[in-house]
């Protein structure tokens, strides 16, 4: 449950229920009614009917507080503003998901509230073995509970030795990557040569924190082959925070399974093989604990190898498919 | 509630929707056409608010016939869907538009091929999908029914069997469907599956 203060206008009175106004730059409706005190529920009609407001039409009414019957009144209530703590889960969706959603048929208001990161369902995984690295993701795309496509991409290559992992909303993660593409390729254009991954991991860190106050749903896992043949991986939340590690990171819905996963499987200087082996393990064993995610792995393993360039290995894990 | 679903076959992509339009509790009419022509080679269906539906898929509909006036070869699918997946993008962090898309063309050399637009614009190529309520329904049949390269009277069959499945499992389920298909000799109405005809206007 998650508690929220917030600061409301209130605007009228009826009978002991309070009516109050949510300030339009909190939530995207422009017209948010709170309705707050005894009998709130019975109240809630009344200030539904367009007469009672000015004939402004009501979108939403939030009741508060409507099967509990206080006998105190509320503190500070005059005609201005309220402090009151609100517990409300489609409040806080609204919140986090700052897209207009008032069609009936886009039912995103479901019965399981989700966070904008679940919307779609994602998981992803790079790690870190002897002069080679794997990046792994699972290949479910979904809306919510539905499945819609079970062969989704979500490893993209930048280019021959980086890679970038796109978790989250797909759509943001398709935007992204389009981005991080174009920017890439002006790169290669101006200094003649590939972008080295650290370079690139900053490069996505901006390009996120740009949109700080209206961020790109997607965390990035980004794994690459710097100089030396090192290989390089790091991860960072929707504004770009960066998190470099030297043996694995996670990303997605089914992070915490994969936390542990890793934990437990992951050794120091793996050979490729058994990089290969250790991190499809590690996937389809997380992902199957985890209803978002699923339906598959693609894992991607690049190594370094001695006399010949660098080997890339593409596999398609069958996993549970469901 | 709207329901736009389609399929892959051998050689040709099918496109069929819901024809009604509908307000709260009022039907205004039973025989609106919600998978557009784009060109002669491509069909696209999309559900979704009435006026962002309408103006979106003109919107996309004269761009597609703006490039091919422009450069004398139409665009490919992929394009198209490419371009209106860049649209819906653009327009997400601005003034979204509430339209779910369902892209289906052929292309020389390429064959059938269909795409699944989100009203988020999430773009994935598929062969076969559905919006609206009706996807609870239908995306089950498919997945049981449907194979590869289907002949088009397969096709058909699935594509009837989703509508009574529809017309008996939803409770508001629309009665009239329209039913369009693209293949090699282009895109072209197939069949209307109607259960309430609509009385004929009589012309003052």
């Amino acid at each position: 449950m998650y508690k929220l203060i917030i600061k409301i206008n209130v605007v009228g009175k009826l009978g002991r229920v309070w009516i109050a106004y949510m300030p339009t730059q909190l939530v995207w409706d422009k017209r948010f009614f709170v309705v707050f005190g005894q009998n709130a529920s019975r109240c809630s009609k009344q200030v539904a009917s367009p007469k009672s407001h000015g004939g402004e039409k009501l979108i939403r009414c939030l009741v508060i507080g409507s099967a509990c019957s206080h006998s105190h009144p509320l503190p500070y209530l005059e005609k201005k503003k309220v402090y009151f703590l609100a517990r409300s889960i489609s409040l806080l969706s609204s919140l986090s998901f700052p897209l207009a959603l008032s069609s009936p048929t886009n039912h995103l208001y479901s019965l399981a509230a989700m966070s904008i990161f679940e919307y779609n369902g994602s998981a992803l995984v790079a790690m870190v073995g002897k002069n080679c690295f794997a990046i792994a993701s699972d290949r479910r795309l979904g809306v919510q509970l539905q499945t819609v496509a079970t062969d989704f991409q979500r490893v993209f290559k930048i280019h021959d030795r980086l890679y970038i992992g796109l978790s989250g909303l797909a759509t943001d993660a398709q935007t992204m990557y389009q981005k991080l593409v174009f920017r890439h390729k002006l790169y290669q254009l101006r200094e003649e040569r590939d972008m080295k991954p650290q370079t690139f991991a900053s490069l996505v860190s901006a390009l996120l924190y740009e949109k700080r106050f209206g961020p790109f749903f997607c965390q990035p896992v980004i794994a690459g082959l710097g100089d030396n043949d090192e290989p390089f991986i790091c991860t960072m939340d929707c504004l770009g925070a960066k998190e470099l590690a030297k043996d694995f990171v996670v990303s997605g819905t089914a992070s915490e399974s994969l936390y542990g996963a890793c934990e437990s499987m992951y050794k120091p200087d793996m050979e490729p093989e058994e990089l290969f082996e250790t991190i499809s393990q590690a996937l389809l064993s997380s992902v199957d604990r985890d209803c978002l995610s699923g339906w598959g792995g693609y894992v991607l393993l690049v190594y370094a190898a001695l006399l010949t360039p660098t080997e890339v290995q593409e596999k398609i894990l069958k996993g549970r498919m469901d | 509630m709207e329901c736009v679903f389609g399929l892959v076959g051998k050689g040709f992509a099918i496109v069929a929707a819901d024809t009604s339009a509908v307000n709260s509790i009022l039907v205004h009419k039973s025989n609106e056409d919600k998978v557009m022509v784009l060109d002669s080679h491509k069909l696209l269906g999309a559900s979704g608010e009435p006026g962002d539906r309408v103006q979106f898929t003109e919107y996309i509909q004269k761009n597609v016939h703006l490039y091919q006036f422009r450069n004398g070869i139409p665009l490919t699918t992929a394009a198209t869907a490419n371009f209106t997946r860049g649209e819906l993008a653009t327009a997400l962090r601005k003034n979204p538009y509430s339209v779910n898309i369902l892209l289906a063309g052929y292309d020389k050399g390429v064959g059938p091929s269909m795409y699944y637009i989100d009203y988020i614009a999430t773009m994935h190529k598929i062969e076969k999908g559905a919006f609206g309520y009706g996807s609870y329904f239908c995306l089950s049949m498919m997945d049981r029914l449907y194979h590869p390269d289907m002949s088009i009277e397969e096709a058909i069959e699935l594509i009837d069997k989703c509508i009574i499945e529809i017309r008996t499992r939803l409770v508001v389920a629309p009665p009239n469907f329209v039913i369009k298909i693209v293949d090699e000799d282009g895109a072209r109405e197939y069949a209307w599956r109607e259960s309430i005809k609509s009385p004929d206007v009589s012309m003052a």
